[in-house]
């Protein structure tokens, strides 16, 4: 790949030693590392995972006064270099290059919150003890200055005997001070200042007293409180306020997420749409033809439309979580998530599932107890991820008017998504009950949730979150999609009879699709529903391109109708929500069980767990189908 | 759940109320959470405020060396409190 700034450039390599310079980020949590990060490296950054282990961690390029690359490498967020937890284990190995991929790392930023200077120089004892090449980083210079407090990095750099930079991530204020440590590093030591001999410090009392000591030589005046998070907190965790605020939040997104996304949506299908007729006029008329306009950009595209719907719910995630609500949030869920046996923490990966199971089973790492962690883990692919998003929305506007319940706020399609989001919430809830009862039967669990101070979330950072997504969402509609995409039209288009492709109903796709069609048929599905149930074991939003790629083959003839009208024709409204009830419970998502086998080590877990919730889907949609039947 | 002391009633954390004030004497927590605990400020001897709490009461916000930490009563009532500083060569 060329050096042309592009989002996925190279990054230093498995199994080579080294390969290039590298800086590690380290810092606590809420230090605002990522803020730092983002600004360093903006789009020249991936998500990489250490071989062996799950941690997550972005990788960043930048170059160096040499020219040369420079990789920076943000590592999780740690309170201590002590490796207790899975997080901790990772940094501390990268720091004693004990990490076998990377080597030694040519310097380290330690990111610091200078509103909360003494409890964070804390971890900067046994950093500076490594002996690396250390830029002390003085994060949030902005909130200090605006709540009075003030500290001299001159004076601190000289107590430490490492470079300090008072900076603001945020604003930007600074920063060049870290571009320069980074230009410095690899092309010649960097050792601006004299090593001072750091005191043996045994245990964490003792290191606290030393950050004490080293703030007061540095002229450290702690900022007032922070007014704002304070009047702020007095509303959103007001016993009558809090959960109204709470629950007007979900509802603000869900709403947003339905018809804010709408006019984007309706401009993606027009695009899709144009462009596929645009590129079928380009074609002659055959085989080639049909592959690529019904087969690709039929199957491709009908799931392609959905990006704006999962860019507006990720951007919401993003907003609470970088405000600093969602810690908020977790402390109000903590007191129910303790009745079903869970925990406050588990709210975030859990809330984080509604965007994606995978991303939420690796963030279920911050729970300590390996009970609440695992409960975490077997729960969460009931939360309504994103992929499913599609297969909701497709039958939500093809079976669902949209009568308005409350005005402008809330429509009747709005509601019915709602009632499918709690319909995977009540199944995680009930699941959790049943673990908790039975296997995962233990005596307590705790809760410690740090609160930081409300912040603007930075645009910047929004927007790489979302173009992060963006490209993963795409790479995957360009691959596994393609793929079945591709794989379904062979299959729909064989076995050749008379030297053309038969009839979609004796196709292979066709016969396979029968053969299911007698035990589906009770949930009220065709054996096309069943085509698609089969292809979306590999994702859930697959099953809008199959749907899209056969009934654009089977009206290949006419003018193919939008999908939501051929649906229309093959679906009762009974059989759509015993789909859309099958889709709230089943496992389908290979990612999905992958990780769940990766994270808790075992195949047993993740087999259980697609079995349970697979019955489940089954029961509960043939539960669907039948009242309708009767009611009807 | 009042511990008598020497120097009078020795009360926990759980009991501290909203807007006092009281130094931490120890933790009696298992050794992977109270290291937690100890990592987020709550030392031996550092001055805990009682802030508010989430809307059922639990769990309760205590202000501790700079932050604002969310801990269920539970775990709150392992940590026991004292109203005067720990002595000079204890302190911070």
């Amino acid at each position: 790949m060329s050096d042309s700034g592009s989002c996925h450039g190279a990054a230093p390599q498995t199994g080579n030693r080294k390969a290039g310079h590298y800086v590690a980020l380290v810092g606590p949590p809420n230090a605002g590392k990522s803020t730092l990060f983002n600004r360093l490296t903006g789009l020249r950054q991936k998500v990489a995972n250490f071989p062996g282990v799950t941690v997550e961690h972005h990788v960043g390029r930048v170059k160096d006064a040499a020219g040369r690359d420079l990789f920076v490498i943000d590592l999780p967020g740690i309170y201590s270099l002590t490796p207790r937890s899975e997080d901790e284990q990772v940094t501390h190995n990268v720091l004693t290059g004990v990490e076998p991929s990377l080597g030694l790392p040519d310097g380290v930023i330690l990111i610091l919150d200078s509103t909360n200077l003494q409890r964070h120089l804390v971890l900067a004892a046994p950093v500076l003890a490594l002996g690396l090449p250390t830029l002390v980083v003085l994060n949030m210079a902005d909130d200090l200055a605006a709540r009075g407090g003030k500290v001299d990095p001159a004076a601190l750099a000289r107590e430490i005997g490492a470079p300090v930079a008072l900076i603001s991530a945020a604003t930007g204020d600074g920063v060049e001070r870290v571009v320069q440590f980074l230009h410095g590093t690899g092309a010649r030591p960097v050792a601006p200042q004299p090593r001072v001999e750091l005191p043996v410090l045994p245990n964490l009392p003792a290191r606290r007293r030393w950050a004490g000591k080293v703030g007061l030589q540095a002229g450290y005046t702690a900022p007032a409180p922070p007014e704002w998070t304070r009047r702020l907190d007095a509303l959103f965790l007001h016993p009558v306020c809090g959960p109204l605020v709470f629950l007007l939040v979900v509802l603000a997104v869900f709403q947003g997420i339905f018809t804010g996304a709408q006019p984007l949506m309706d401009a993606v299908e027009a695009l899709v749409a144009g462009s596929g007729e645009q590129i079928g006029q380009l074609l002659p008329v055959g085989m080639l033809r049909s592959l690529v306009v019904e087969g690709v950009w039929g199957g491709v595209g009908s799931v392609v439309v959905f990006l704006p719907q999962i860019l507006l719910l990720f951007l919401f995630l993003g907003i609470l979580e970088d405000s600093g609500y969602l810690a908020r949030a977790a402390v109000i869920a903590d007191r129910t998530m303790s009745r079903v046996g869970l925990q406050g923490k588990a709210f975030i990966p859990l809330l984080s599932a509604y965007a994606c199971a995978v991303p939420a089973i690796m963030a279920t790492r911050t729970i300590e107890d390996k009970r609440d962690r695992l409960a975490t883990v077997l729960i969460a692919p009931f939360m309504t991820c994103s992929a499913r998003l599609p297969v909701y929305t497709l039958l939500i506007a093809a079976f669902v008017p949209n009568t308005p319940l409350l005005g402008q706020f809330l429509g009747l399609q709005a509601a019915v998504l709602l009632g499918l989001y709690l319909l995977g919430f009540a199944a995680a809830v009930g699941t959790a009950l049943l673990l908790r009862s039975s296997v995962l039967r233990h005596a307590k669990t705790t809760f410690v949730m740090e609160l930081p101070a409300y912040r603007r979330p930075s645009l910047r950072s929004l927007l790489l979150r979302l173009i992060d997504r963006a490209v993963v969402f795409l790479q995957r509609a360009g691959t596994v999609i393609l793929l079945v995409s591709v794989l379904l039209w062979i299959l729909a288009h064989l076995p050749y009879k008379d030297g053309k492709a038969p009839p979609l109903e004796e196709s292979i796709a066709g016969q396979i699709g029968r053969a299911v069609e007698p035990a589906i048929q009770p949930l009220g599905f065709n054996w096309k529903i069943g085509i698609g149930l089969i292809t979306s074991l590999a994702a859930r939003e697959v099953i809008v391109g199959t749907l899209g790629t056969i009934y654009g083959i089977e009206n290949a003839e006419q003018d193919s109708p939008p999908l939501i009208e051929s649906l229309r024709k093959d679906l009762t409204p009974g059989g759509a929500f015993a789909l859309m009830i099958f889709f709230a419970f089943a496992m389908q998502c290979f990612s999905t069980v992958a990780i769940v086998r990766r994270e808790l080590g075992s195949w047993i877990w993740p087999a259980a767990q697609f079995v349970y919730m697979g019955g489940l889907a089954y029961l509960g949609a043939l539960a669907a189908n039948q009242i309708w039947l009767r009611l009807r | 759940m009042q511990l008598s002391f020497k120097n009078g009633a020795v009360q926990t954390l759980a009991q501290l109320p909203a807007g006092a004030q009281a130094y931490l004497q120890r933790l009696d927590l298992p050794e992977e959470i109270s290291q937690r605990l100890m990592e987020l400020g709550f030392l031996p001897g550092a001055a805990v405020v009682a802030a508010g709490s989430a809307p059922g009461g639990d769990p309760r916000i205590f202000r501790v060396d700079g932050s604002e930490i969310a801990l269920r009563r539970d775990t709150a009532s392992h940590l026991y409190i004292s109203s005067q500083p720990l002595p000079e060569s204890d302190q911070l």
